[in-house]
């Protein structure tokens, strides 16, 4: 009898061994241009975090940063948090997100350059700390890059595993005049992306926010 | 291929010509040896087939007979069980109606000396009046004749007569009362006799009913023993049936275990934790089907404990004490459990509004006061996580049935299958035999000419031997 009660508990514990907490998860890193053009654009920012946090499963990570002068910083996030694995308490947590996001709207500054790499670089490191099996960066941005003089990012990145979306990436005054700027603008970063690794995707149509997590 | 209609450079017809001509030369001299290994290849394929067929006849006989002793023994058993109810039945009817015999009897023994006893007072009679008062009266009838001592003497004596006449006749009637009212002491006591009578009556007719069951299933446990093609037919219709009706009812109790499994999987995240997985599945709902399965295990084990089924013999053969005790524990799991079910219902609609309430602002809907008839359903979900797992737990009787029946249904088809399989090879072994005759006949066709003019030289040379016989008998 007790050998058969040693057998049973090693199954279990075998079984909890096997419990996959990391593999199924998924992170969710934002990016949000907040440079003085795109500014005005932050509102509909809102919608999709709120979507995201409705979206988003006990376990699952998601922070939100904005793409400023020197984005390759901690000092970026506005907000990041792992959702408990109780929903109860995943609940609050998502609550307390919100507030602080909207908060941050009501304060942001616009910045007067526009580093994406350095965002995409501390995107990376981040869900690569989480270790979540699904990871994505979304680019909230015109995807106009526009550098301190000196910064330098003409280095690859490193993005294998992760799922880079582009989101309401808009037309620019100049892109009216020549369309092939803005597809070349969306050629270039699909190009950087897939050469690091990353899959790259653009949704601009904001009605339909379940794209942005379908694989 | 096209070197054929090269052999004659410029005259490709000639070339197939000549070489077809060459083919039909080189198939009519290996023509028997050829015959005889396309005859040798069919026929291996077809004695293959046969045995092969044969084989799988074999197999379906074996399993045909198989099938037929587990169901004639599942049939004994039941029929044994029965049996044993119905004499158990009796037992216990005879524990219960016998044990209050003795008392019926000392009642019954008590009624019948106080009925003989009243009779006995009842059939006491007065003495008759004394022969002194028939011989009195005689004298006090004789005629005075003037004489007035004669006729005062027989006054007095007429007198004495009516008196004496007058206290009999009130003793006889004070005794008649007396025997009246014995009688009637009785009457009481002969009702209750009849009633205790009619309450033996019913036990005993109660017990002929028992016995006459007894008679039927001792019958029907004879035919079973017997084992006739009838018994083994009727016995196979029952189990076919059997096994859809149990089938039925396991879908409605998967059904069942669907609706508490949705009941407690989103709570149980909140006990285990809703981001974790094992293998593709989650934790949480890992450990709820686990609950469930643990329910119903339990309820087969209370089953077993109570002897309604036979799934594991050790259990129905354990010791009455230890047997009771683990119906009491099996019982216990399954309260404590159906509260835990209860209780996480009630937290699955404290979570179910919580998400909603969440949805709700995220979408930017004011949140109201909430439904006002909102504990409805909160008690019609804990309600539900009480009794699921109680009716979960009779499971364990189709389940015993479908196990049962599995038996003989797929048995059944399994013959069905080795019947079509033996009757498929059989079908093709002797098609394998026609098809080895028609290529020995097509092989035939390509060699043809050869043939015919075998035989024009085969006629001309008998023709030519019948000739020189009739000429050698005419010399």
């Amino acid at each position: 009898m007790k050998r058969k009660v040693i057998i049973l508990l090693s199954l279990l514990l075998f079984l909890w061994g096997c419990a996959d907490t990391s593999g199924h998860r998924t992170a969710v890193y934002m990016l949000l241009d907040t440079s003085g053009t795109y500014r005005l654009e932050l509102e509909k920012a809102e919608a999709i975090v709120k979507y995201l946090l409705g979206t988003l499963n006990p376990g699952d990570s998601l922070a939100v940063a904005r793409i400023d002068s020197g984005s390759f910083s901690e000092k970026d996030i506005i907000e990041k948090v792992t959702f408990d694995s109780r929903p109860s308490y995943a609940n609050q947590q998502k609550r307390l997100f919100l507030t602080r996001f909207q908060e941050f709207l009501s304060s942001v500054k616009g910045s007067s350059h526009t580093d994406i790499t350095g965002g995409i670089l501390q995107a990376a490191e981040f869900l690569n700390e989480t270790g979540a099996g699904r990871k994505y960066i979304l680019i909230f941005s015109d995807l106009e890059e526009d550098l301190q003089k000196g910064q330098i990012r003409d280095i690859p990145l490193q993005l294998k595993g992760i799922r880079v979306v582009a989101l309401n990436v808009t037309k620019l005054r100049t892109d009216n005049i020549d369309p092939r700027k803005y597809m070349g603008r969306l050629a270039t970063w699909e190009k950087r992306v897939l050469k690091g690794g990353g899959a790259w995707k653009v949704v601009n149509d904001l009605d339909r926010l379940d794209r942005i997590l379908s694989d | 291929m096209e070197s054929i209609f090269r052999l004659f450079p410029g005259h490709p017809v000639v070339s197939a010509l000549a070489a077809l001509a060459l083919v039909a030369t080189v198939l009519y001299i290996v023509r028997p040896a050829a015959h005889r290994a396309l005859r040798s290849l069919f026929l291996i394929f077809s004695r293959t087939f046969r045995f092969a067929s044969k084989a799988a006849g074999q197999t379906e006989k074996r399993l045909a007979e198989r099938n037929r002793e587990v169901l004639l023994n599942l049939a004994r058993e039941n029929a044994e069980r029965e049996v044993v109810r119905e004499f158990s039945r009796i037992e216990t009817s005879l524990r219960r109606d016998l044990h209050g015999f003795p008392l019926l009897q000392r009642e019954m023994s008590e009624l019948i000396s106080q009925v003989e006893t009243d009779y006995m007072e009842s059939s006491v009679v007065p003495p008759p009046p004394s022969k002194w008062v028939e011989a009195i009266g005689s004298i006090a009838k004789l005629q005075s004749k003037g004489d007035t001592l004669a006729a005062h003497v027989l006054t007095e004596i007429k007198k004495l007569l009516e008196r004496q006449h007058e206290e009999v006749m009130r003793e006889f009637r004070s005794v008649t009362a007396k025997r009246q009212e014995s009688l009637k002491r009785t009457i009481p006591h002969l009702r209750k006799m009849g009633e205790k009578l009619e309450e033996v009556n019913g036990i005993l007719n109660g017990l002929y009913h028992r016995a006459q069951t007894i008679d039927g299933k001792m019958g029907e446990f004879q035919r079973v023993m017997a084992g006739t093609d009838r018994t083994v037919k009727a016995l196979s219709a029952s189990a076919t049936i059997q096994f859809f009706v149990s089938l039925l009812v396991m879908l409605i109790a998967v059904g069942g275990a669907v609706i508490n499994f949705n009941l407690i999987a989103l709570p149980m995240s909140e006990m285990v934790g809703g981001g974790s997985y094992i293998g593709p599945f989650r934790t949480s709902h890992v450990a709820a089907l686990v609950i469930i399965l643990v329910e119903s295990a339990m309820g087969i084990y209370l089953m077993e404990s109570l002897r309604i089924t036979r799934l594991f013999p050790i259990i129905g053969s354990l010791d009455d004490r230890i047997r009771k005790r683990m119906i009491w524990i099996t019982f216990a799991i399954l309260l404590i459990l159906a509260s835990i079910e209860a209780s996480l219902a009630f937290m699955r609609d404290m979570i179910a509004a919580d998400i909603e309430a969440l949805r709700q602002s995220l979408a930017g809907v004011s949140r109201g006061t909430g439904a006002p008839f909102r504990w409805i359903p909160m008690a019609g979900q804990m309600v539900m996580g009480f009794i699921l797992p109680f009716a979960l737990a009779f499971v364990a009787i189709p389940l015993e049935s479908l196990i049962h029946s599995s038996r003989t249904v797929i048995g059944g088809v399994m013959e069905l299958a080795l019947r079509f399989v033996s009757f498929l090879l059989r079908l093709l072994g002797k098609a394998m035999e026609y098809l080895g005759e028609f290529c020995v006949t097509a092989y035939d066709i390509f060699v043809f000419p050869y043939l015919w003019a075998e035989k024009l030289v085969r006629e001309k040379s008998k023709e030519m031997k019948s000739k020189e016989g009739e000429k050698e008998a005419v010399q």
